[in-house]
């Protein structure tokens, strides 16, 4: 199977270890086989090994190594953030990250909504169940 | 010794280095105005005679000398200091007990005694917790808050909560005749006083959706979950 996602110079990346873990980067060089100069609008730019990031499939469009504001406005202009948080991986990260963040009260709330939506379902599992019996 | 100011006197001999000062004898002298208490006393610094010292018994010879020498244990004058609130603990922070008869129990915090100890209650109606007193180390604090502005919790302290003394009776023979009388009921006085604590702790509590069954609800760990990694 031919590979889709390619490390080129505008490609979007998310960093999976080290100290920037969880943010996204964007690939504006490649220093050598296995590293990249990588930039983000909050961070200074500066190299990372490939073995630390994992390639999305947002590209946008830059020239090798823009100026930090070139490289905002592209941002911009490609609109990564929204294209990120809609898409389904990015929203496992969100889901992710807001579990992890639950109160002890949350998740006791959290075990009370779950009750009662699978009282729910089963309600009408049983309706089914019944209508089905009472066909046969 | 003479008696102690009421506040420490800031010296008036800035220093330049450690061990320097700024003003030499003769300055001193007169900055601290000895000059001006000679002067008042007619050119003699004032004297204070000795108080005349109550009469001391004369110290018989002991009774009783041991063989060798007793070795005197050293001076202890430690202090030990007031128990540090963590900061997370407030008053009105849910807490969850972590051991002792009511292991689980989401808890209600209204102050930190002298003693170092937490006052803690229930409420007793929700879920069967008294006011009691209860160590910080065995409680997990969570970030969620009670109000609790219509509590009054001033009269209590460690006394109210000291074990009551049973007078002993005297007589060996008596050990299987009467066991103890009946079993110790709670007086009535501190009935009314945990009714009095809840009442209003229960209506801010129902005031919060979800919060009566919360405290209701015994905590535990189930399966997959880190208490490392949990947040409370």
């Amino acid at each position: 199977m031919p590979f889709k996602r390619y490390v080129e110079i505008g490609r979007v990346a998310l960093v999976n270890y080290g100290k920037d873990y969880g943010k996204l980067v964007v690939i504006v060089d490649v220093v050598d086989q296995n590293r990249a100069l990588v930039d983000a609008p909050d961070m200074v730019r500066g190299q990372m090994n490939f073995k630390r990031l994992t390639l999305t499939d947002i590209t946008i469009d830059i020239p090798r190594v823009p100026k930090k504001k070139t490289l905002i406005e592209a941002m911009e202009k490609a609109d990564v953030k929204n294209k990120w948080e809609s898409s389904s991986w990015g929203r496992k990260l969100i889901v992710q990250k807001r579990r992890a963040s639950l109160n002890d009260f949350d998740r006791f709330k959290l075990m009370l909504a779950k009750i009662k939506r699978s009282g729910v379902i089963k309600q009408e599992l049983a309706k089914l169940k019944k209508e089905n019996a009472s066909s046969i | 010794m003479a008696a102690k100011r009421k506040t420490p006197v800031k010296t008036r001999n800035p220093d330049l280095i450690r061990g320097v000062g700024k003003y030499s004898r003769s300055k001193m002298y007169h900055k601290r105005g000895l000059w001006a208490i000679k002067a008042k006393h007619g050119g003699v610094f004032p004297r204070h005679d000795p108080k005349p010292k109550a009469p001391v018994a004369p110290e018989k010879a002991p009774k009783f000398y041991p063989a060798e020498d007793v070795k005197k244990p050293l001076l202890n004058k430690r202090k030990p200091k007031p128990t540090k609130l963590r900061a997370s603990i407030t008053p009105g922070t849910v807490l969850i007990l972590l051991a002792g008869r009511f292991m689980g129990k989401r808890v209600v915090f209204l102050k930190q005694l002298t003693s170092g100890l937490l006052l803690v209650t229930g409420p007793f109606k929700i879920n069967g917790v008294p006011l009691r007193r209860v160590n910080q180390s065995y409680v997990i604090a969570t970030s969620t808050k009670v109000d609790i502005s219509g509590v009054n919790v001033e009269k209590y302290d460690d006394k109210y909560f000291a074990k009551e003394v049973e007078k002993k009776k005297k007589g060996g023979g008596e050990f299987f005749e009467a066991e103890k009388e009946d079993k110790k009921t709670l007086p009535d006085e501190k009935k009314e006083n945990q009714k009095a604590v809840d009442a209003s702790l229960i209506k801010s509590i129902e005031g919060v959706a979800d919060l009566k069954a919360y405290l209701a609800a015994r905590f535990s760990l189930k399966s997959g979950m880190k208490p490392h990694e949990l947040v409370f």
